[in-house]
């Protein structure tokens, strides 16, 4: 299993483009993908997952991959975070 | 059976065509158990996957005929129909619990919009709501088998029958196909009523009835000269509603051959008629139409247009290529209007019991330099390129209206001292719209260049009453002795100062309002672009040494709205 964390720099979160952009890198492997916010994980695949975790300005998440392409998978997800202004 | 509507005509012309019912269908459903899950999810399957069909053509026709943005939305909701943890929670549902497929969905996508509406410091959160809302509707209506309005599929000619039509109705709308609009609710500056004037359709309004009165598929004539609507028209009413129409387009033609010219009245007195727009893209229109001008460039949809805040550069860009198209001519920029109804999905404002009332305009303005400044510097550098004028939205005090001039005096420094062109020569005036700045406005007048009336909201303000709110619109009246008596204040006020004073709300382009402002000598008429040409016709025909007194008897013998109405109408009549 993959696990990287993440402290988030966009003034407004993880939302609109970006929450897209991050389920979209996130769909195109095979491992299962979560992102978990203050205790709370979801699926990283699912944008209404992402969207109602209502990730803010300044919070650390973490994403956690498991599968055959895990590794591959969190550095897409990473490169998408940086490419963004998610997080540095 | 012949029968007509009466409503209000918000936009002129006249169309017949089939009627197409933008109307929302029963989606109700009564919850029910199930003993088969694995049929109950099948079907489920089976609706979502016809939605999904559905979208996809949706999205390439609106893509096609919309363009991408608009067509966009459609993408979010195939995203969300393609949603593990959306449909995967909807077949939970219905295997743990063994309800059927309506309440499940019903129940999943409520527990997701109770989320996002409740994110109330995220505006943008807020909205996704209603793509919930849609995306479930679209499934629900499959699943009970009634059919959903698709107004992006139109493809032959109709006229529009709603209830009322939001931005987003409209947006979907091939201007191609749709021939006029109907609609239940609404006044003439409902969004549907603007927008149908922008585009040239013919528009009745505030029917109250239409939506019953009207079968989908009935030919409907749609006046928008008198403000009514013939549903299934004998074969003489067509005839008649024919040579009406061509009546119309002679005239339109009469007014056409005024393009080039100046705006004159029968005793050669000069005023500037000129155009409101929101986008560059307006400039066509504002061309064709020969407006001496732009009266009011509204900047807010630069920022709403937008994810996130417009850069300088992308601001200037807009900017350039407005003062560049005028080619000298005068162009009066708004600075950001933003609050009251319009929001920014990237900047949320604080949750407000009276919006229009609160944190908005020139009040964000001066609060938020950094935004501020960054619009200020844009023009700037842009205003090399035209003759720019500026004009700050919602000012009250005079306070406002120096601290506003101020920060635009540093960035007009910085630049210099950079050596960036900006013109030396660039009028800074103010929205007259803040009825406690109209009472003072002689002693505004001593500061500023010039003063814009933003009727729409300087009635709102003065009445005290709501320009969104159907109950009180009976308080919408731009001829009542009151706002007059401001208006002419304000104009009296500017010219003493050796000012000029202009309008660029609605009441403008108005046939009724225009003696009176004649009489009141205000200088400049802001308005649709599509209005310039109507009103330079009539007012060819006015001659201010007959209108000398008709302002005075308004302002002072009048009472009411009615009475002005009257006394304009008769004037004009003789």
């Amino acid at each position: 299993m993959e696990k990287k964390e993440f402290h988030i720099i966009a003034e407004t979160g993880i939302h609109a483009r970006p929450a897209t952009m991050l389920v979209q890198a996130a769909s195109k492997f095979s491992s299962d993908i979560n992102i978990e916010f203050s205790g709370k994980s979801v699926n990283l695949k699912s944008i209404m997952g992402v969207m109602s975790l209502g990730v803010g300005q300044g919070a650390d998440v973490t994403i956690t991959a498991d599968g055959d392409d895990a590794a591959d998978a969190v550095a897409a997800i990473s490169e998408t975070m940086t490419k963004e202004g998610l997080a540095e | 059976m012949v029968k007509t509507i009466k409503g209000i005509a918000a936009s002129d012309g006249i169309a017949t065509a089939e009627a197409y019912l933008l109307v929302q269908p029963d989606l109700s459903f009564t919850k029910k158990s199930i003993s088969d899950a694995d049929a109950e999810i099948s079907r489920l399957k089976d609706a979502i996957s016809t939605s999904d069909d559905e979208l996809t053509k949706i999205r390439d026709t609106a893509k096609e005929s919309l363009g991408e943005e608009e067509a966009q939305v459609f993408d979010a909701h195939k995203m969300i129909l393609a949603d593990p943890e959306f449909t995967g929670a909807v077949e939970k549902e219905v295997s743990d619990k063994d309800v059927n497929a309506e309440q499940a969905l019903h129940d999943v996508s409520e527990n997701f919009i109770s989320i996002f509406e409740g994110m109330t410091d995220n505006p943008y959160m807020q909205e996704r709501a209603a793509d919930v809302r849609d995306v479930t509707k679209r499934v629900m209506a499959h699943l009970l088998g009634v059919e959903l309005p698709n107004p992006a599929l139109i493809d032959h000619q109709v006229v529009i029958v709603a209830h009322d039509l939001t931005p987003s109705d409209t947006a979907q709308l091939n201007k191609k196909y749709v021939k006029g609009f109907v609609t239940d609710i609404g006044g003439r500056t409902a969004h549907s009523a603007i927008m149908a004037r922008s585009l040239e359709l013919p528009a009745v309004v505030g029917t109250d009835t239409i939506t019953t009165d009207v079968k989908a598929g009935d030919t409907v004539i749609v006046d928008g000269l008198s403000g009514a609507a013939i549903v299934d028209p004998s074969d003489d009413d067509i005839k008649k509603y024919q040579q009406k129409a061509k009546d119309f387009a002679e005239e339109k033609a009469e007014w056409e051959k005024l393009k080039d010219e100046a705006s004159v009245t029968a005793d050669g007195k000069h005023f500037d008629i000129a155009a409101n727009i929101g986008t560059p893209d307006d400039l066509e229109g504002v061309v064709e139409n020969g407006a001496e001008g732009i009266g009011l460039y509204r900047t807010e949809f630069l920022y709403m247009q937008s994810d996130s805040l417009p850069t300088e550069e992308d601001q200037f860009k807009a900017y350039k290529k407005v003062l560049e198209g005028m080619k000298g001519k005068p162009v009066v920029v708004r600075t950001m209007d933003i609050g009251g109804d319009k929001h920014l999905p990237y900047l949320p404002l604080p949750e407000e019991m009276n919006p229009f009332l609160g944190y908005r305009a020139i009040r964000i303005s001066l609060d938020r330099q950094e935004i501020f400044r960054t619009q200020l510097r844009a023009l700037l550098r842009a205003s090399a390129f035209g003759n720019l004028r500026i004009m700050f939205p919602m000012i009250g005090t005079l306070q406002e209206f120096r601290d506003a001039k101020k920060v635009f005096e540093e960035e007009k420094a910085n630049l210099v001292k950079d050596g960036v062109e900006v013109s030396d020569d660039i009028q800074l005036g103010m929205m007259m719209e803040v009825p406690a700045a109209a009472v003072l406005a002689d002693q505004f007048a001593k500061e500023v260049d010039f003063f814009s009336i933003g009727t729409n909201d300087l009635i709102q303000y003065t009445m005290a009453a709501d320009r969104g709110n159907e109950h009180v619109s009976y308080l919408y009246q731009p001829y009542n002795p009151s706002i007059l008596r401001l208006i002419k204040h304000v104009i009296e006020s500017a010219h003493k100062e050796g000012k000029w004073a202009g309008m660029c709300g609605e009441a403008a382009g108005d046939n009724t309002m225009l003696p009176l402002l004649l009489s009141m000598g205000l200088d400049e008429y802001s308005m649709s672009a599509t209005s310039v040409l109507r009103v330079r016709s009539l007012m060819k025909k006015l001659s201010t040494k007959d209108l000398a007194t008709l302002a005075d008897r308004a302002v002072n013998e009048s009472i009411t709205n009615e009475d002005n109405k009257k006394l304009v109408e008769e004037y004009l009549n003789k």
